[in-house]
């Protein structure tokens, strides 16, 4: 018994090994399928891309038809390669290279040979294809854009790379795929599921039928058409305000978490990156590494929040009970702390909560920001409960928006500090500027919109979404899921009335609507650029904050405006128009309609450096009315040598 | 005169299928690497040429001196293995390497011999019987050791020495270690691929029956309940260590081998691609050098762990099976030359021998058909890889000069 163990062992073993080998390569035939094979030749029909579609059923993004021309090295014979390229219209060398290129990705399948041909070139080759062994066409659908805005929402299509076909098997070499944007975040949606045919070849390469009775054939599956949460109209006339500027705008409906516009400027058209021109043209905007014209800033730029900050400030004192809406702080134009360090403000006088909000006073927020340190013993429990307020508004982290791009903004905890100050010994005083927004806090302009959106629905959010349907299908649970904030619902009416009353008195007065009521709030972000090797300091960001109407909130905003100054000079005037535009689809304020449109940052810019880059192909105002107000700006020549540094300072 | 001996005496059959699966092997690999540059196939034939002048030295040493010096041998082996964790080269996450230069030394390839013999020396004692508790300690010492030593660097290749544990049964080690081995392997598995209760119990039906069915007087309720609380035990605690100790990649290769997850991109990849290269081959496979799969690189390492998948694909179901059937006859004739063995050391050597191939065998190609986790372990005489070549070359010559010998010991 004992010498039989293990000659039984190797011969069940080995038993096991040749059954399961038998099953691999005889019995079951779907692997050699998916090894390419010489007697089996595999058809794929592509579905249509599904279209995208506004909130209102505008139709954004449609197909059109496109052919690509295939080649499988190994089956090239005869062929007149004159005849061929002067068919294509392309040279003897470039069709070396392409074919060169085909046999280095595999000599037996597929490669495209030439890419996206219209319809007049390929019915010219359609003709004469049978002469050409080793080519054939394939269909595709391109995208056809109806609206020459939201690049940056719709992302584009692009051949999948080596690693994509690696990572997924799902794709073949030649196959779309979207890239940034919803075409990247719903790819599976869009995309449906392509088709795949097998047909059976005999020795002499002919095709005989389809193998084995189509067992595992498959037909396509439709994309589906996807509805977004942008408002067409809100979003094309955003990206027309901000022409001449650079920046992010970030709309959002308050009671569902919608996304109505995102806006990034610059950008660009989204009909340059489709067809055989697109390489070229996303190389361009590519290397814009200044403009950045495919870099989102409503998603992605991070700057200290300023003044928009103070609301939260408020907002927890209130719920940590260490002010109340009559609590008066004194603020002579700053006021001082610590060992002899002074806080500068414009304001003067008594503040309390109203005035404190609608003067944007640093005294105030400050004074009201150490007391919620203060109040417990020990600041690095403190500043945890302040944080745990802050991040219940969704801040510090990514939201889990639905596009692909996105950053954390940042909220310190004690963890922070004791990384910053090793040795401990820091308190209220140390870190008092992110009472301000000026401090270790960082947000995106998604993320302001966000927080105003929050403000007034009085303590919730829904995570932001750009998708409203998905045909027949509901959209992802989390996107309807209340997000409850920390701070009670009875605190945020005084905060509210506070933000109105920036635009009856405080700092956004000239910018109000008739007939609108908004609840606003101004802000700046200090920046600073290294210009040939020395630190300058640049002209403040201009942000803005806004929701409207205050009695039924409608929409919530975030604009930033790079280097544009002072809140209300140019972001606070364009969250007055987009308001307007939405709620009451006209403009009654041309007056600065028309400041807006003829304010150019484009000489505050060069001091950068390569404005020039992609401008050819930044966006340009397509509708007429508009252009017609645009006066054309001349830039001076750049410096040289510009590193692009925005910290903030205090 | 002893060369005559050698030469007359020496089991040319096995020397025979050892050259033809090395050949075999050098084939394959030269097929896999066609297309990359770095030179695989050239080295291969280099290390495959070094075996000639190594087979010749084995085989003039004095037989007598495997036996003198297996001590000596193992402390040296144990000693290369703890040399790692101060000189150790680290490549591809495992620091199992001395680098001399352009050129790498795995001595764990080389442990499995010392292990093996030190092994036979421990038993070739008479005096020594595997029922006492005592001698089982130390029998479980010597394999320990190595295990404790490799365990750091490579897990997955501690497994090779629970082969012993088949060596020791067939020199008495009581059998219910065995069977209780095989149970845990089985319930393992069940464990995974069910919930912990129900495999809970399916024990308690199976022992219930088991207790009913015994005559009366033979039952033992304590001890029933006693194996029952012990498979409870042992079958929470492979979930707890599945859940909580094993880190996800481990859990993934599992998972991927019950269906449980479907992953093309990462781990799965390996497997679903060396399935793809196999299932492609078909009855006669692609032939030599016409192997899609592997010209296209498809299979990751390729010409080392998964150097079947190019058998498989290139030379069919025919040629998987004459391979396998190469190893059959190899791993049958060794034991058949260790059964008439006059000494116990060469007759435990032997069947040392005869198990590790047999572990390395099973398990490589059983990974590469995708009917076994993700390990990797070589398969013997046919992976690239210097270290691993030798390792085994020694590893069977060495018994081959045992067996030579066995006439002039007498």
């Amino acid at each position: 018994m004992r010498k039989v163990l293990l000659p039984s062992l190797i011969i069940i073993a080995a038993s096991l090994l040749v059954m399961r080998i038998f099953f691999l390569q005889i019995i079951d035939d779907s692997f050699k399928l998916k090894s390419e094979n010489n007697a089996i030749k595999v058809k794929y029909d592509y579905p249509e891309r599904g279209y995208i579609y506004d909130r209102n059923g505008k139709l954004l993004v449609a197909n059109q038809p496109s052919y690509d021309i295939m080649v499988i090295p190994r089956e090239i014979k005869n062929l007149d390669t004159l005849e061929f390229c002067q068919l294509l219209n392309i040279t003897k060398e470039d069709f070396i290279k392409k074919i060169e290129k085909a046999k280095v990705y595999s000599p037996r399948l597929p490669s495209v040979f030439l890419a996206q041909l219209n319809k007049a070139e390929f019915a010219a080759f359609q003709e004469k294809i049978r002469k050409f062994e080793g080519f054939y066409v394939q269909k595709r659908s391109l995208r056809d854009y109806e609206v020459d805005y939201g690049a940056n929402i719709f992302g584009f299509i692009t051949q999948v790379n080596e690693r994509q076909i690696k990572k997924n098997p799902y794709y073949n070499s030649g196959d779309l795929i979207g890239r940034q944007g919803v075409e990247e975040s719903y790819e599976e949606i869009l995309r449906g599921i392509k088709g795949v045919k097998y047909i059976q070849k005999d020795k002499y390469n002919r095709e005989i039928g389809s193998y084995k009775e189509g067992k595992y054939d498959t037909i396509a599956v439709q994309g589906e058409d996807i509805n977004l949460s942008i408002d067409a109209e809100l979003q094309k006339y955003g990206e027309q305000l901000m022409i001449n500027k650079r920046g992010g705008i970030v709309a959002i409906e308050p009671k569902t978490g919608e996304i109505l516009a995102l806006v990034t400027a610059p950008s660009y058209d989204p009909g340059i990156l489709v067809g055989r021109q697109r390489s070229k043209n996303y190389t361009l905007l590519y290397y814009d590494s200044i403009a950045k014209p495919l870099y989102d800033r409503g998603l992605l730029a991070e700057y200290p929040p300023g003044s928009p900050f103070k609301i939260l400030t408020g907002l927890i004192g209130l719920q940590e009970g260490v002010i109340d809406e009559k609590t008066t702080f004194m603020c002579h134009h700053g006021f001082s702390y610590g060992r002899g360090r002074f806080m500068k403000c414009h304001g003067f006088g008594p503040h309390q909560l109203n005035n404190g909000i609608y003067n944007s006073c640093n005294t105030y927020f400050a004074q009201t920001y150490m007391l919620t340190i203060n109040k417990y013993n020990n600041p690095g429990k403190a500043v945890d409960v302040w944080s745990d307020h802050v991040k219940s508004f969704g801040l510090g982290n990514f939201m889990g928006y639905d596009l692909p791009t996105g950053r954390r903004g940042n909220v310190p905890t004690s963890k922070t500090y004791k990384r910053i100050y090793p040795n401990g010994g820091w308190r209220s005083t140390t870190i008092v500027s992110n009472a301000i927004g000026q401090g270790e806090v960082l947000m995106t302009p998604i993320q302001l919109a966000n927080m105003m959106a929050t403000v007034a629905n009085q303590g919730y959010y829904y995570t932001p979404h750009i998708i409203k349907k998905i045909e027949g299908k509901k959209i992802d649970e989390k996107y309807t899921t209340k997000h409850q904030t920390s701070i009670d619902k009875k605190y945020f009416p005084p905060v509210i009335q506070g933000l109105f009353d920036v635009y009856n008195y405080g700092t956004a007065s000239s910018l109000r609507v008739d007939g609108i009521n908004i609840c606003g709030k101004t802000g700046t972000a200090e920046n600073y650029a290294k210009i040939d090797g020395v630190r300058t300091k640049l002209k403040d960001h201009s942000i803005f904050v806004a929701f409207a109407p205050k009695e039924n909130p409608k929409i919530a905003i975030a604009i930033m405006v790079e280097n544009g100054g002072f809140g209300a000079t140019i972001a606070g005037p364009i969250a007055s128009l987009m308001i307007e535009q939405y709620l009451r689809k006209r403009i009654t304020r041309t007056d600065l309609e028309t400041r807006i449109l003829n304010t150019s940052l484009k000489a505050q810019y060069a001091k950068l450096g390569g404005m020039e880059a992609g401008a050819g192909i930044e966006s340009t105002p397509k509708d007429p009315k508009i252009e017609a107000k645009i006066k054309p700006v001349t830039t001076e020549p750049a410096p040289k040598k510009t590193t692009i540094d925005s910290t903030q300072q205090n | 005169m002893k060369n005559q001996s050698v030469k007359k005496n020496i089991d040319w059959l096995s020397v025979i299928i050892y050259s033809i699966l090395v050949i075999l092997g050098w084939l394959n690999i030269y097929s896999s690497s066609l297309s990359s540059t770095d030179g695989t196939y050239e080295k291969q034939l280099i290390f495959i040429a070094l075996t000639i002048p190594l087979i010749f030295v084995v085989l003039f040493v004095d037989g007598k001196f495997y036996e003198k010096y297996a001590s000596i041998i193992y402390v040296i082996g144990l000693l290369s293995l703890a040399g790692l964790f101060v000189f150790g080269k680290t490549i591809k996450g495992q620091t199992n390497w001395y680098s001399f230069g352009s050129f790498g030394l795995q001595p764990s390839e080389f442990v499995k011999t010392t292990t093996s013999l030190a092994l036979a020396k421990y038993l070739s004692d008479t005096q020594i019987n595997l029922k006492d508790t005592n001698r089982q300690l130390q029998a479980l010492c010597i394999i320990g050791l190595p295990i404790l030593l490799i365990v750091p660097h490579d897990p997955g290749s501690a497994l090779i020495y629970c082969m012993f544990f088949i060596v020791l049964y067939r020199e008495g080690l009581p059998g219910w270690y065995i069977w209780t081995g095989f149970i845990a392997i089985l319930l393992f598995i069940l464990t995974l691929i069910l919930e912990p209760e129900y495999v809970i119990l399916i024990a308690l039906i199976t022992i219930v029956a088991v207790y009913f069915k015994t005559r009366i007087v033979n039952r033992n309720l304590i001890a029933s309940s006693l194996i029952f609380l012990l498979i409870s035990g042992f079958v929470l605690s492979v979930n707890y260590v599945f859940t909580n100790v094993f880190k996800q990649h481990h859990r993934d290769r599992f998972n991927i081998l019950l269906g449980k997850t479907v992953d093309m991109k990462g781990i799965g990849y390996n497997t679903n691609q060396s399935e793809i290269a196999i299932g492609s081959g078909g009855w006669f496979g692609k032939g030599f050098l016409e192997g899609t799969q592997t010209k296209g690189g498809f299979v990751p390492e390729q010409h080392t762990d998964y150097i079947f998948t190019t058998v498989g694909e290139e030379w069919g179901f025919v040629g998987s099976l004459v391979v396998i059937a190469l190893f059959v006859t190899l791993l049958l004739r060794i034991i058949y030359l260790a059964e008439r063995q006059k000494t116990k050391f060469s007759r435990v050597y032997g069947y040392c021998v005869a198990s590790i191939l047999f572990i390395h065998f099973f398990v490589n190609i059983a990974m590469v058909a995708g009917i076994f986790p993700t390990i990797g372990v070589p398969l013997p005489f046919f992976s690239y890889g210097g270290s691993g070549l030798w390792g085994f070359t020694i590893l069977l010559f060495i018994f081959l000069k045992m067996d030579a010998n066995k006439v002039n010991e007498w």
